[in-house]
């Protein structure tokens, strides 16, 4: 309207334009005085004090800089008050958060009573510090002072627990929150009281669901029963031995509680194979996947270390031997699982350590089969003790004796390992090109990215900070649906007859009477009659 | 990451495991100040490294006075030495979109790829087998062009558009609050914008030209599936982790001017993502 009214011309429109002139500055001066609901200001009194402010201070190029005097004339008009709730509600989780770290850093009043004590037993706990600085050389690891942290954290995994060895194993990233990880062991013999508990439960449920499916059947008899058995189960290993042979700690975060993962079952692993997850951070969340994985996070993620710990865990050639003695008496047994650390191991020098060819690391970590184990399980074996009495089943089954799956052994150089679709598994390299002569020796996993093993002279480590997924440069795709079972085969016991008809029934019947008049002995062409139907 | 707080601004990444030697740090701050100056940049970014199987790139960045335009990459095999990349064309992604494996560590490789593909479209159609040849240099620009297409963020209100259409740095960004962000809808694409156009005029009418003028990251597909956040430090830190390219992590500090990211990783984008939720 306005701009029509202008374009005319005319003196009385012009008059008009004038009076909505008038207005709209009228308007757009309220609209400036508007106070602001959440300050109660408003922007013609501010522009008049920042162009006061400008006027009588004058600053030099004052066209850069008017939004920084805008915003100091606010800040030094009104004190915030609306910030005061949300600030402490801020610094709760901060606050939270020191608060436990703080736990770390106190000294508990039992050690310094008996310090004696603490010492005889050679503490297992390793210098994290100076791994963290080798770890640094390589480019991998974390920041100096959640390393400290950790170090914290795993001293207080020392003091509480009978631990035997202990190792920062690494950290896997989640999509909310990180795991960090603690590999040990117990001191021989004293864990056993926390496995058998765990260990009794387990059974108490097995024990349970048998007794359901029984009073079941009982009810109704008429169910058929499947002929199907499961294959049989490969029981997991014992603690101690294969891939169950350390025992795995998380926390989310150093000086949170550590959490103990359960031991892997083979089930576990071969399905853990299939899927690629994201872990999620929190131990008890589902694993949603096909084929569907018998458990939580904690098993997807024991599972995961699992893997990663046997493909992964290198240690120069020599620094680990078989234990002699042993070895007399396993002699005849396929796979030796232990080895000791060898005295007289002499460092091996940077340089053969970072020959393309790799000779000189070894796996110190039993190679885990296809079968979930680490060493084989004759699933035939255990039928023939359960159903000893069903001799038929034995002499099916006998013929078709699985052969032993049979993985690299111990201490394999890593060498062998296998290429990566014609990339070399590993990546060897010297952490300074500059100064040789002190870099130390590191090796980077491209099978496991994330994974990384250093060498300096005697000591060497092995470190994971990943998302805990294994390489592949195609991409994945999850195994297809079992193929359709077939239907049962057609034949003349399955097919349906018609219904004899009325006639025909009558037919029958007439033919029956005669027969039965002529001669009532002969019932077997009766029934040749009855077919013919 | 800004080449000037480098060596403060590396710890906060360093919870994904991301950690550079004494000895890169200090020959990063030495290469970068005189690269910065060779090449008469305004500001210089340690983007971040490339793993290879033999060797690793470092790759760092350079802008002008506008950070979007004209950004020149660089890249250097030992943290002194620092060779220039060529701009990433569309045809030069194309043909390394083909290629699978990750890099070798040398920038004159050459990767094969053969494809049956038909010559001559329409007129005498027959099937031939073309091999393209890669170098690991053509290669290199287009995955960094292609992840800073897709995950290169920045926090709200960090950068500005001028009215002349440059973008800079916002000098009254005073940081996100600590609510703000835990939200993925204060992060933005530093790209230039694709789904803005797309949005209605009652959305647009809320969006701050000189402020909103990026994609936000909320809307990438999968939605709330791309991007990990995480508090740090309680809620002293926040950071973002991408789960498409695995490797690249954003962190700020609430409340601060400081923010930034890296990628560290094998340079292969994550194309399993819908089956790892």
């Amino acid at each position: 309207m306005s701009t029509k009214g202008s374009k005319s011309g005319t003196p009385e429109p012009q008059n008009n334009a004038n009076l909505q002139r008038e207005m709209e500055i009228q308007n757009a001066k309220s609209y400036m005085l508007k106070a602001s609901t959440n300050t109660g200001l408003n922007l013609y009194d501010h522009l008049s004090r920042v162009l006061t402010k400008v006027l009588d201070e004058r600053p030099e190029n004052v066209v850069d800089i008017i939004e920084d005097i805008s915003k100091e004339a606010k800040r030094s008009k009104f004190v915030y008050k609306g910030d005061t709730v949300r600030d402490e509600f801020d610094k709760t989780t901060e606050v939270a958060l020191a608060e436990t770290h703080k736990m770390l850093f106190e000294k508990g009043e039992g050690e310094g009573g008996e310090p004696e004590a603490e010492e005889e037993v050679e503490t297992p706990l390793p210098n994290i510090m100076e791994l963290s600085y080798y770890f640094e050389q390589a480019g991998i690891g974390l920041s100096r002072e959640e390393c400290f942290r950790i170090f914290l954290a795993l001293k207080q995994l020392v003091d509480t627990r009978p631990l035997q060895t202990v190792r920062f194993w690494g950290k896997v990233l989640g999509t909310e929150m990180n795991y960090i990880i603690a590999e040990v062991e117990y001191r021989e013999g004293e864990e056993e009281e926390e496995e058998e508990e765990e260990g009794e439960d387990k059974d108490e449920e097995k024990d349970e669901e048998p007794q359901d499916e029984e009073e079941g059947e009982g009810e109704e008899d008429d169910i058929p029963k499947p002929d199907y058995k499961p294959p049989p189960v490969i029981p997991k290993e014992e603690n101690r031995a294969g891939a169950n042979k350390k025992v795995y700690f998380v926390c989310n975060e150093a000086g949170k509680e550590w959490v103990k993962l359960p031991p892997v079952t083979p089930a576990q692993l071969a399905v853990a194979r299939k899927i690629k997850k994201f872990l999620t951070g929190r131990l008890e969340a589902p694993i949603i996947s096909y084929p569907p994985f018998p458990g939580n996070e904690s098993n997807y993620l024991r599972a995961q270390i699992a893997r990663i710990s046997a493909g992964t865990q290198v240690s120069p050639l020599g620094f680990f031997q078989f234990d002699e003695e042993e070895e007399e008496q396993e002699e005849g047994e396929e796979a030796r699982d232990t080895y000791v650390e060898n005295p007289d191991f002499e460092p091996v020098p940077v340089r053969d350590l970072t020959d393309p060819s790799l000779a000189n690391w070894v796996h110190h970590v039993q190679h885990i089969l296809p079968q979930g184990r680490c060493t084989w399980f004759n699933p035939v074996q255990k039928q023939e003790d359960e159903f000893e009495d069903e001799e038929d089943e034995e002499e099916k089954e006998e013929p078709d004796e699985p052969e032993p799956e049979v993985g690299p052994p111990l201490l394999t150089p890593v060498s062998e390992d296998v290429e990566i679709d014609g990339m070399p598994p590993w990546t060897a390299k010297v952490s300074s090109h500059l100064v040789p002569q002190y870099a130390i020796a590191v090796v980077r996993s491209n099978l496991w990215p994330g994974s990384v093993a250093f060498c300096h002279g005697r000591r060497f480590e092995n470190i994971y900070v990943g998302w805990g997924h294994k390489y592949a440069s195609e991409n994945y795709s999850p195994p297809p649906p079992p193929p359709v079972q077939e239907e049962f085969p057609s034949g003349p016991e399955i097919t349906e007859i018609d219904d004899p008809t009325v006639e025909e029934e009558a037919a029958l019947k007439a033919a029956k009477e005669e027969h039965l008049g002529e001669a009532e002995e002969m019932e077997d062409v009766e029934d040749e009659d009855e077919d013919d139907d | 990451m800004d080449s000037e707080d480098l060596i403060q601004y590396v710890d906060f990444v360093a919870s994904s495991g991301v950690v550079l030697s004494s000895e890169q740090k200090a020959a990063l701050q030495t290469s970068l100040v005189i690269m910065k100056n060779h090449y008469k940049f305004h500001r210089v970014y340690l983007w971040g490294k490339i793993l290879g199987i033999k060797d690793d790139y470092f790759i760092a960045q350079g802008v002008s006075r506008d950070e979007m335009a004209e950004r020149k990459t660089l890249y250097s095999l030992d943290c002194v030495q620092w060779n220039l990349l060529p701009p990433a064309t569309k045809a030069m992604r194309d043909h390394t979109s083909v290629v699978k494996g990750r890099f070798t560590g040398d920038p004159s490789y050459e990767y094969e790829h053969t494809e049956i593909r038909k010559i001559g479209e329409g007129e005498d159609a027959t099937e031939e087998e073309h091999t393209i040849q890669v170098k690991e240099e053509d290669r290199l620009t287009s995955v960094i062009a292609t992840i800073d297409e897709e995950v290169a963020i920045a926090p709200r209100g960090a950068f500005i558009k001028t009215p002349h259409g440059e973008v800079i740095r916002n000098r009254s960004f005073e940081g996100l609050s600590v609510s703000e962000a835990g939200k993925l809808n204060s992060y933005f694409h530093l790209r230039e914008p694709l789904k803005l156009k797309e949005k209605t005029l009652l959305e647009k009418a809320d969006l701050d030209p000189s402020i909103d003028f990026l994609d936000s990251i909320e809307e990438d597909i999968p939605r709330g599936g791309s991007w990990s956040v995480q508090f740090e430090r309680g809620s002293g830190l926040v950071a973002l982790r991408s789960l498409v390219w695995l490797g690249y992590t954003f962190f700020h500090v609430p409340g601060t001017l400081k923010f930034g990211s890296m990628y560290i990783g094998n340079g292969e984008k994550n194309n399993d993502l819908p089956f790892m939720l």
